[in-house]
């Protein structure tokens, strides 16, 4: 039941772009088709789960056992760079389809602050690995889910006439700021949960 | 190009949020006020003018092959550097930054600096073009965070200027920063044709 809230959570109440801010940039840059969205939120899903898994190991054996915590931030980056370049060269070997269908979007990733965000974040929170690694596949789809509604609006925003001004980047903020107000609706759905599955 | 343009170019003709869109993140996320907005622009100007210096000072001793990877390993050290700093003497403005202090390591500012400026020119130009682009960004974000103070609370650097019951809280939660950023990008693509 726990695992429920925190998928639930993730994905509709604490949406990882619309509430918390994490990866704007891949949710500006790459919102201009639904099909490219949705290669990269499945990009994302894939390194996010990967990279959890991975750096809460060095978290937990390295860095604490050793007491390098403020090796963190370094630490992390170097991870999540490293494993990144390793998904590639694996996919591009094992599969090779696969890799045609997200291999432009991985070098992205490196510096998608979503990525180095929630590895710290799952730190922070004192998750296990499991709920950790359930708080990260559910913020990735929570990602994948905004950056796939954001394209779909978007499309159909090219077809408009819209002012000079406004064109681009600024009407696709706006944009963003109606789509964060809808995902605001949301709020309070997790206390409800809670209380729904008698926790706390 | 002079030192004084270098400095110029960054706050006003390739200014990083509002021309060039870069580091979107720290710039919605850390702007529910004009103090936090200013906060994170300065943490942001100190680590880039640092890396910026240092890497152009070991821009010979590195290979091309992995430019990439040290140039981050600069960059997330001066990070390091600046959250213990932070949390030691502003524990405060820490605490409300939160995770943003260590996602300046991924912020596209520092890195694409580093790329398109510090690994070409010498030291004392890239000390010019951190602290220009720096500026640029503490002023965005001081210019979004006091928008959004103001229309959200009434309030502005903390000194009351409307009463509160005006304040529309809207502008300090999520949905606000989007729609005041949109508009003031719209507001200088509006002044750069004029």
């Amino acid at each position: 039941m726990e695992y429920i809230l925190i998928f639930i959570t993730a994905i509709f109440v604490n949406n990882v772009v619309l509430s918390q801010f994490l990866g704007i940039c891949p949710f500006l840059g790459v919102s201009k088709k639904v099909e490219t969205a949705m290669g990269m939120g499945a990009a994302v899903a894939f390194v996010l789960t990967l990279a959890t898994i991975v750096t809460y190991v060095i978290q937990k054996f390295v860095l604490d056992a050793f007491g390098l915590g403020y090796l963190q931030t370094i630490a992390f980056i170097l991870v999540i760079a490293a494993l990144v370049q390793m998904v590639e060269i694996i996919l591009k070997k094992v599969s090779p389809s696969l890799y045609q269908a997200l291999g432009v979007f991985l070098p992205l990733i490196t510096t998608n602050c979503c990525i180095l965000g929630v590895t710290i974040l799952v730190i922070q929170k004192n998750y296990d690995l499991l709920t950790g690694v359930v708080y990260a596949f559910s913020t990735a789809l929570g990602f994948a889910l905004a950056l796939i509604v954001f394209a779909g609006i978007r499309e159909q925003l090219s077809l408009v006439n819209i002012p000079k001004g406004m064109r681009g980047m600024s009407i696709a903020l706006v944009t963003a700021g109606l789509l964060a107000m809808a995902f605001m609706g949301f709020s309070g759905v997790d206390k409800g949960l809670a209380v729904l599955f008698g926790l706390n | 190009m002079n030192n004084f343009k270098v400095l110029m170019n960054g706050i006003v003709k390739e200014n990083p949020t509002f021309v060039l869109l870069l580091g979107m993140c720290p710039t919605l996320g850390t702007t529910s006020s004009a103090i936090n907005g200013m906060g994170m622009g300065l943490a942001t100007l100190f680590v880039l003018v640092c890396s910026n210096v240092v890497i152009s000072l070991i821009k010979r001793l590195v290979p091309d092959m992995v430019r990439i990877p040290i140039f981050i390993v600069v960059i997330a050290s001066f990070v390091t550097l600046l959250q213990m700093v932070m949390q030691a003497y502003v524990p405060a403005l820490y605490a409300t930054l939160g995770l943003f202090i260590p996602l300046i390591v991924v912020n596209c500012i520092l890195l694409g600096r580093a790329e398109a400026f510090a690994a070409k020119n010498n030291a004392v130009s890239s000390f010019f073009d951190g602290l220009g682009m720096g500026l640029g960004f503490t002023i965005a974000l001081t210019l979004l965070g006091g928008v959004r103070e103001f229309l959200g609370t009434g309030k502005l650097f903390n000194i009351a200027i409307m009463p509160e019951d005006y304040g529309m809280l809207i502008f300090v939660l999520a949905p606000g920063a989007f729609i005041v950023l949109g508009y003031l990008i719209a507001i200088v693509n509006r002044l750069k044709k004029a």
